[in-house]
């Protein structure tokens, strides 16, 4: 049937298209074919990642006018050495790496220990991940929430629980104090993040060889002399990975530091670097300096992932 | 012997039980503040188990406060954003896995490099550019923002999907006639739902949760999306936790049954790609 239409209609009006005809057809049509499937995704890649990286480097030297770009001021590295001598935002970074210096090993080592629980073949192994899973695919703004109502200072869990156990006296006011803040803030980047840590480190255990094992024990290894030896070198990938992947995560830290604090209270001293981005672009209109701390946080990320891989990997080979 | 072995169990649950109190707990105590009357969210003692139970908090919140219409918003975004994510990342994987073309190993390379741009450095250039194409204080705005963000993670793992389907199965196709668009839409989609279920778990979360781009986005009260409406509610009501509380629950159910319906294709997807939500 279909052969039979083609040629009815290449030959309409007395014209029989050669097949060398039809053969560069469809040769033109092979080589358009691919990039027809790439167009959608390529024009937003283009217009909302490509071009917006390029856009933010330019407003970066610039006092951005956003009503009238063109009248916008070029300060060349103003905003970049500004920046860098202003003290909220200094106070912001060292913030901002103590949270990463806390949360980040806090993880690691909570999740080792807890994907080694749940490695044993143990009943209800299921149940017991599905919940450790919960606090990472709740958002943000709801862990954000309860954690504030838990460390309120009038009526909080928290504080009625170390009252009664007689650690403190009084009600702690968490939020009224720069240091304290930063307790529930860093106790909720451990307790939320802590579950997928722990996912991804049981792929890892759950994929060294139980031989391995077997040979060591009759050898007269003992349990930890296995995890030393073994556990340890071959997760080395998965640890390497997870420390980056956390350290990232943990230097953009931003809602928890936004609702907790209302961004940098008491005094924009409790700031980490993302909410001052935030408040200086989108609370101020400033933002050449937005532009120019989201580039130097991107900078610290990179330095600071480079860092870890190279003495990772060199350690690895001796 | 076996005596041991028993104590190791022992100890075991005993630091899982210990963990899960740790986890559930502050989950607990937010439904049951959520079903508390408004005058015992601050009681003195608190109580795990409210002495007097309601639903107004939930009735007021989904009524008077508009998260019945939040939600929608929620639904309306996340819906869109997953739906276009995944045509538009399967579409491009198909070509990055299954076609030749010229340039292929550049774009592909650019492509993965948008996994490594830290998303600050975007959220300030993508106000400005939405704001010229009239994308603010829009759920269109979000959706094709969320679609951007998502695109190159989920276009690098159905790639690797993609080309882990046999050829043979598409050469006979091909000889029989059938276009490059029938074979994707016929053939390659069909037989790649385990990795499409990872693409759409993940964007669908992303999308229901997203904080940072709809709360600069979105001024307009009526365009609010459950994050942020849940946020600036608590913002303006310090006090009214049973009323925030009851909101969250209800954004918490969609993601409490995707994730239990799909687990084993989260697990799997965390394994093989990292990713996070």
């Amino acid at each position: 049937m279909v052969p039979v239409k083609a040629t009815q209609r290449e030959t309409l009006g007395g014209l029989t298209l050669p097949s060398k005809f039809r053969a560069l057809r469809q040769q033109l049509g092979q080589a358009v074919t691919p990039y027809l499937f790439l167009v959608p995704g390529l024009i937003l890649f283009a217009a909302f990642i490509l071009l917006p990286m390029a856009y933010s480097f330019r407003i970066s030297f610039y006092d951005w006018n956003i009503i009238r770009p063109e009248r916008s001021e070029y300060l060349e590295l103003k905003n970049y050495q500004d920046i860098i001598e202003w003290p909220i935002f200094r106070r912001a970074v060292v913030n901002t790496l103590a949270y990463a210096a806390v949360t980040v090993p806090a993880q690691i080592i909570l999740g080792l220990g807890l994907a080694l629980l749940l490695n044993q073949k143990i009943p209800g192994q299921t149940f017991f991940r599905t919940v450790y899973y919960l606090p990472v695919i709740t958002s943000w703004v709801i862990v954000t929430l309860l954690f504030e109502y838990l460390f309120n200072s009038q009526a909080g869990l928290i504080n009625y629980w170390l009252q009664r156990a007689g650690i403190i006296d009084d009600p702690v006011r968490w939020f009224a104090d720069e240091k304290l803040a930063m307790v529930p803030i860093h106790l909720l980047g451990i307790w939320k993040g802590l579950g997928w840590t722990a996912v991804v480190m049981l792929a890892g255990l759950q994929s060294i060889p139980r031989v391995l094992y077997e040979a060591a024990a009759v050898d007269g290894a003992d349990v930890w002399a296995q995890f030393r030896r073994i556990t340890l070198p071959l997760m080395r990938p998965t640890l390497v990975f997870l420390l980056v992947f956390l350290t990232i995560g943990a230097l953009n830290v931003y809602i928890s530091g936004l609702l907790l604090t209302d961004g940098g209270n008491p005094l924009d001293r409790t700031h980490f670097v993302l909410t001052l981005m935030y408040e200086e672009t989108f609370d101020y209109f400033e933002f050449g300096r937005g532009a120019a701390i989201s580039y130097l946080l991107t900078g610290l990320v990179f330095l600071i992932s480079l860092v870890q891989i190279r003495l990772l990997q060199r350690e690895i080979e001796y | 012997m076996r005596k041991t072995r028993r104590l190791h169990a022992t100890i075991t649950y005993a630091l899982l039980i210990l963990g899960i109190a740790v986890v559930l707990i502050p989950f607990v105590y937010m439904f049951s503040s959520s079903i508390k009357p408004q005058s015992y969210v601050f009681e003195m003692p608190p109580r795990l188990i409210p002495a007097e139970i309601t639903t107004r908090n939930y009735t007021e919140a989904l009524d008077t406060d508009q998260f019945g219409l939040y939600f929608l918003n929620s639904v309306i975004v996340a819906v869109g954003a997953t739906t276009l994510t995944v045509l538009i990342s399967s579409m491009m994987a198909y070509a990055f896995g299954r076609m030749h073309f010229r340039g292929k190993g550049l774009l592909f390379t650019i492509l993965l490099l948008g996994m490594m741009i830290p998303p600050v450095m975007l959220i300030i250039p993508q106000f400005l550019i939405a704001k010229e194409l009239h994308l603010l204080n829009s759920l269109a705005g979000l959706i094709v923002v969320y679609v951007t963000m998502n695109l190159s993670m989920q276009t690098f793992l159905l790639t690797g999907f993609f080309k882990s389907i046999p050829k043979e199965l598409t050469e006979a196709a091909l000889i029989d006639g059938a276009n490059q668009w029938t074979i994707f839409w016929r053939i390659i989609l069909p037989l790649s739902r385990h990795g499409l279920a990872v693409t759409i778990i993940f964007t669908f979360l992303y999308s229901w949760e997203e904080f940072p781009w709809a709360h600069v986005a979105i001024q307009e009260t009526n365009r609010r999306t459950l994050p942020i409406a849940i946020a600036l509610f608590q913002n303006q009501h310090l006090t009214e936790w049973g009323q925030v509380f009851a909101a969250s629950i209800v954004a918490l159910l969609p993601v409490l049954a995707v994730y239990i319906v799909f687990q084993r294709y989260f697990i799997a997807g965390i394994a093989t790609t990292g990713m996070k939500t």
